[in-house]
């Protein structure tokens, strides 16, 4: 490299702080969403969806609203084979999985609330709603199935009487049996005899929640075409695709799905959506364009649900702090039916409950239950927030009970830096990380010292807002997947990313990407890593995604892969290109290959000047005049990446809270992440992906529930009723990031999506806990709403609250040892 | 957002919407901003025949001094309300409760008459309203007549508006000087209070010499704290005496339960929030 050539390469655009090229028209409204897409002929839909939990379908009168006028036709589900469809589950975690059957419309029984009985195609959206009022339908109702632990009890009501059982599958990893560790058994009866141990229990709760993604999903179905046409506001087009071929024995060379701008998703759009296929199989039976677009209530009752675990874990413990054994003992809500990787979402917590800790012994055992509930599935950061939440919380008990500074306890047990590569209990190798310092950086931001200074102050002065504490010192595991370990796990597809690069004769450069985004900024991030490859201007690459006629191949967005995985493909086109271009270079500079070097968009013979560019060799192919024998003119390149290994960010989220100990009122005080997502493409991205990440587990934390009734109706089936919070409801976040590079793959690169989600949760919670654990509180389910939380702190110090209206964790459902010093009234009471 | 079929009339005049509230009879209903109706449209939960959008009426908006009272047009935005400044210096409780009101994107939609003729008792208008001692004013075919706040609500989603009527101005005393304090507690800043306090106190060299308590969300109507009201007055404005006064506040109220929070709660509620508000608005 000689300096002139330094002058003259442009500033590397991996790192910059580029604004997002695809908002200016998300946010003008100048894009086109699915529910904008307008057909000639286009009829709609609507869905008639059972009030019920549980009833068989004696009879369904359609003729009312068939008289509407501009209905076209009211289906049930035998008139369109609506009932003998079997959506996919592409994720038999056992052998012997029990899956019922999933319709696309209820034929003889409805398994929740909300499911699709029949359907009304109409002239208008608003005359087919109009008439679905009016389809009358005879339900005879069955008793509902609510209570995972009731479920699996004998002699409980079935939702699907036909598989003889509410359990779908029990998958269990044991270090001592993989030989990965010791047997927790053993671990654990040791703990009980010796001296020098101690064995804390705890049983924690996670809530059910809705991914509330801001477009509500929509899809329309063109049959007309040579192919049948599918637009759908999905995360996975390629999968869909698939599936819907395979699902309903479509030729899949006939079907083209196009997801276009999607409004987010957060995993709730990983779906084959019975919709998606009553609208297309309305369109086979009409022969024209139909379309489908929900209301918001009808996401929150029908679109997936997330998360719902009760977890009972285990921890051995020497009383200087060292972990002995972690037993991890989870039910796990699917809801009525499987959805496309629902079974598999809290087995993806398996590798992460032992975290960044060094657990010489560990078992984990997951039952999935059905319930007459809407079905569960991938939810950001699917199984990962769950066990998460699960050990950091249990970090905290843990400490407690050793009397330890709650970081002090972590520090003994994590893994230090000098041990990467570390090869877990729960078999994964992480490559690299750095926990110290992560840590000491984000207890310097916190000003952790002087927050433990001042909540010592408020305690002593008795003040109604009490100040807690909270840590999660969390690693995650994504960029899924390394497609051998998918098979491993018996996951229907692998994990594979491609990237195609097509150079235009003008020397543009159209990227055509498998990996679909719904908001992450892919088609900024991603020219960033193209202009850097190939040394073309930033301006000069347009991402292309979503449409499956032009991205024919991939595996789609999800588990913080896009970057990690289909980034690499990204890069992998890239070397092809310039793979190609350089015999084409040589001949054109009159120099043998091995004189060329590439940097900078170009091509120089070494120690010379001459050169040329990749853009222009990109017009000389075009014209093919002048081209060595032997090879194609052409320099496109396609790149298919399969990933050695997950990608593992980690970092420490320390929350401070205020809780209001008069009314239980808990408000954010303070909240500082560092997170180490090795190197940025785009810090103002990655800064966006931790702040709604954020959000969203904060949200879970304090705000947000899908609540049932005893009759299994959703109680939440409005905005109004799930709270999701807004910027008001939140703090300035402090971010900051650490930074050690992926040793897997060549950005070194990790995944980001996921990350605040993942980790927040917990830290919130152990926050407010530390709040009040002064006052008697031991636990306090999620959401702590201010009810709860005033709740808990009344029967704490023994003024309970009426306990038929409190819904607070009792020590029927699980409280650790202090739920025990409450009922003999061995309590600190409070000073309210 | 798609409703059943409605008719649909937009009338400029009083008089033209009285008249059409006579010809939609039962079934139609008037459109003030649109923030409880639209949504209970969306969801299908009322199909009416006729909608009566008020939003045309110029005479029913606007805020204007009138000898000792302050009137304000039915059809006056919740933003409105905020920013004017005859309200702030004279009724700076419906001030201070107005910009609690839900987002800025609602404050620009919701009226203040809309809020109070649809009487939700969560909402938040209605309890300063009754601690001011408001007067509606009412147009019908016979003319107009005015109802003092105290006979105005009457029940959950329940007004002293007849059939064929509509509210059209609300005319608050004037308590110049006086401090004022909404104290609400919700979830989330959207939601719906889960109990709210409305406190207006006048202090004279420290003594509270008169004050007005208004409770939201303790019944199905607001509810004025007339014990703690009278506690207060004479006593010096102490945290310890406002406390004291305040564990009256839940006095004569009926309470509801739900996941949000149990009846005792909110009692217990209404007195912490009231001890705040009063302690806020003595300042």
């Amino acid at each position: 490299m000689t300096t002139t050539e330094n002058a003259s390469t442009p500033a590397p655009e991996i790192g910059r702080d580029r604004r997002r090229k695809e908002d200016r028209r998300l946010i003008t409204g100048r894009t086109r969403w699915t529910d904008n897409q307008a057909l000639t002929g286009l009829l709609h839909i609507a869905i008639v969806r059972s009030p019920f939990a549980h009833a068989t379908i004696k009879g369904i009168d359609t003729s009312t609203a068939k008289q509407v006028p501009g209905v076209v036709a009211v289906y049930t589900a035998a008139d369109i084979g609506a009932d003998q469809v079997q959506l996919p589950c592409a994720w038999p975690i056992t052998k012997d999985m029990k899956a019922p059957q999933r319709p696309a419309l209820a034929g003889s029984r409805v398994n929740f609330a909300g499911e699709g009985v029949a359907v009304v195609v109409a002239r208008s959206a608003a005359i087919a709603k109009d008439a679905a009022e009016q389809v009358e339908v005879d339900y005879e109702e069955l008793e509902p199935v609510l209570d995972m632990e009731e479920a699996i009890k004998d002699g409980a009501t079935l939702v699907h009487p036909e598989i003889g059982t509410n359990e779908n599958a029990q998958w269990v990893f044991d270090s001592g049996e993989a030989g990965s560790g010791g047997s927790v058994a053993e671990a654990l009866q040791k703990a009980e005899s010796a001296d020098d141990q101690i064995v804390v229990r705890r049983r924690f709760r996670q809530q059910r929640l809705v991914p509330v993604f801001m477009e509500p999903r929509s899809t329309v179905v063109d049959p007309n075409a040579e192919q049948l046409t599918m637009w759908s506001s999905t995360q996975v087009p390629h999968i869909l695709k698939t599936m819907l071929a395979l699902t309903l024995g479509l030729p899949e060379h006939k079907i083209r799905v196009i997801a276009p701008d999607v409004g987010g998703g957060f995993g709730g759009k990983i779906a084959v959506a019975p919709e998606e296929v009553v609208t297309l199989l309305v369109a086979q039976k009409t022969g024209k364009p139909v379309k489908w677009t929900e209301t918001r209530s009808e996401s929150l009752l029908t679109a997936h649900h997330g998360r719902d675990q009760i977890q009972d874990l285990t921890m051995s413990v020497t009383k200087d702090g060292q972990i002995t054994g972690l037993d991890v003992k989870l039910l796990a809500d699917m809801g009525a039916y499987l959805g496309l990787v629902g079974p598999g979402v809290p087995i993806l917590g398996a590798f992460m409950f032992n975290a960044i800790y060094k657990i010489p012994a560990y078992r984990f055992d997951c039952t999935n239950v059905f319930t007459t509930k809407t079905l569960t599935d991938a939810y950001r950061g699917a199984g990962r927030p769950e066990a998460t939440f699960g050990i950091e919380r249990m970090m905290d008990e843990v400490a407690l009970e050793l009397g330890m500074e709650p970081m002090e306890f972590r520090q003994k047990n994590w893994i230090k830096h000098e041990e990467f590569p570390y090869t877990t209990v729960s078999t994964l190798t992480y490559d690299t990380g750095n926990y110290e310092a992560a840590t000491e950086q984000a207890l310097q931001m916190f000003d952790y010292d002087g927050l433990r200074r001042e909540q010592q102050e408020r305690r002593q002065r008795g003040d109604v807002k009490q100040l807690g504490i909270g840590i999660s010192t969390f690693t995650e595991m994504c960029g899924l997947a390394p497609s051998r370990v998918l098979g491993s796990l018996d996951y229907g597809a692998g994990g594979w990313e491609t990237a195609s690069i097509r150079m235009q004769p003008t020397g543009k450069a159209e990227v055509v990407v498998g990996v679909s985004p719904h908001g992450q900024g892919h088609e900024t991030a991603f020219s960033q890593i193209v202009a850097d490859q190939l040394g073309v201007p930033f301006e000069d690459v347009e991402i292309l995604h979503g449409d499956t006629q032009s991205s024919y191949k991939g595996l789609d967005t999800y588990g913080s892969r896009s970057l990690a995985v289909g980034g690499i493909a990204v890069v992998k086109a890239a070397e092809k290109v310039i793979e190609k271009a350089k015999p084409i270079a040589a001949h054109m500079l009159e120099a043998s290959e091995g004189d060329l070097e590439f940097s900078g968009g170009k091509f120089t013979v070494k120690g010379t000047d001459k050169g040329v560019g990749i853009q222009d060799i990109a017009l000389a192919v075009f014209a093919a005049h002048d081209y060595p024998e032997g090879i194609e003119p052409d320099i496109d390149a396609h790149a298919t990446f399969d990933p050695e290994n997950f990608s593992f960010p980690h970092g420490t989220h320390l929350c401070a809270v205020e809780v209001d100990t008069e009314t239980g009122f808990v408000q954010l005080y303070k909240y500082v992440c560092v997170d180490d997502v090795g190197n940025v493409i785009n810090p103002l991205i990655v800064e966006g992906q931790v702040h709604g990440g954020l959000a969203q587990g904060i949200a879970q934390a304090l705000f947000e529930e899908a609540a049932y009734d005893d009759q299994g109706t959703l109680l939440s089936g409005t905005l109004v009723d799930y709270t999701l919070p807004t910027a008001a409801d939140l703090i300035s976040f402090d971010t900051a990031n650490t930074t050690t590079a992926s040793t897997t793959n060549p950005l070194g690169v990790k995944g980001v999506g996921e990350a605040g989600t993942i980790a927040s949760t917990p830290a919130v919670v152990n926050s407010v806990l530390d709040a009040i654990r002064h006052l008697g509180v031991s636990d306090i389910d999620m959401p702590t709403t201010p009810y709860r939380v005033w709740t808990a702190i009344q029967s704490a110090s023994g003024h309970a609250g009426r306990a038929d209206e409190a819904d607070v964790a009792s020590p029927g459902a699980g409280l650790g040892s202090t739920a025990s010093d409450i009922s003999k009234g061995d309590t600190q009471g409070g000073h309210l | 957002m798609i409703p059943a079929q409605f008719d649909y009339v937009r009338p400029t005049t009083v008089d033209e919407a009285v008249q059409a509230l006579r010809d939609g009879g039962d079934d139609a209903k008037l459109l003030a901003g649109g923030q409880s109706l639209l949504p209970v449209l969306r969801l299908r939960m009322a199909d009416p025949s006729l909608i009566i959008d008020l939003g045309g009426i110029p005479e029913l908006k606007g805020v204007r001094e009138e000898g000792d009272k302050v009137v304000v047009g039915a059809m006056t935005s919740h933003y409105d309300v905020t920013r004017d400044e005859t309200l702030r210096q004279h009724v700076a409780l419906i001030s201070e409760a107005t910009k609690t009101v839900a987002d800025p994107q609602v404050r620009h939609r919701g009226t203040l008459g809309g809020a109070l003729a649809h009487a939700d008792p969560a909402g938040d208008l209605a309890a300063p309203a009754l601690a001011l001692d408001a007067e509606f004013v009412i147009a019908g075919q016979n003319g107009t007549r005015t109802v003092a706040a105290a006979d105005f609500f009457e029940d959950y989603f329940t007004t002293a508006i007849g059939e064929g009527e509509l509210l059209t101005e609300i005319r608050f005393p004037k308590y110049t000087g006086w401090g004022a304090r909404y104290e609400k507690f919700n979830r989330v800043a959207q939601a719906w209070s889960i109990v709210a306090v409305a406190a207006t106190v006048k202090v004279d060299g420290g003594t509270i010499s008169e004050a007005r308590i208004g409770l939201t969300n303790m019944a199905g109507t607001p509810v004025r704290a007339r014990s703690v009201e009278s506690a207060l007055v004479g006593q010096s404005a102490t945290e310890e005496n406002v406390r004291k006064a305040a564990q009256a506040a839940a006095e004569g109220t009926s309470p509801t339960a739900d996941a949000d929070a149990g009846s005792d709660y909110r009692e217990h509620l209404a007195r912490v929030l009231t001890g705040r508000a009063v302690l806020a608005a003595a300042g």
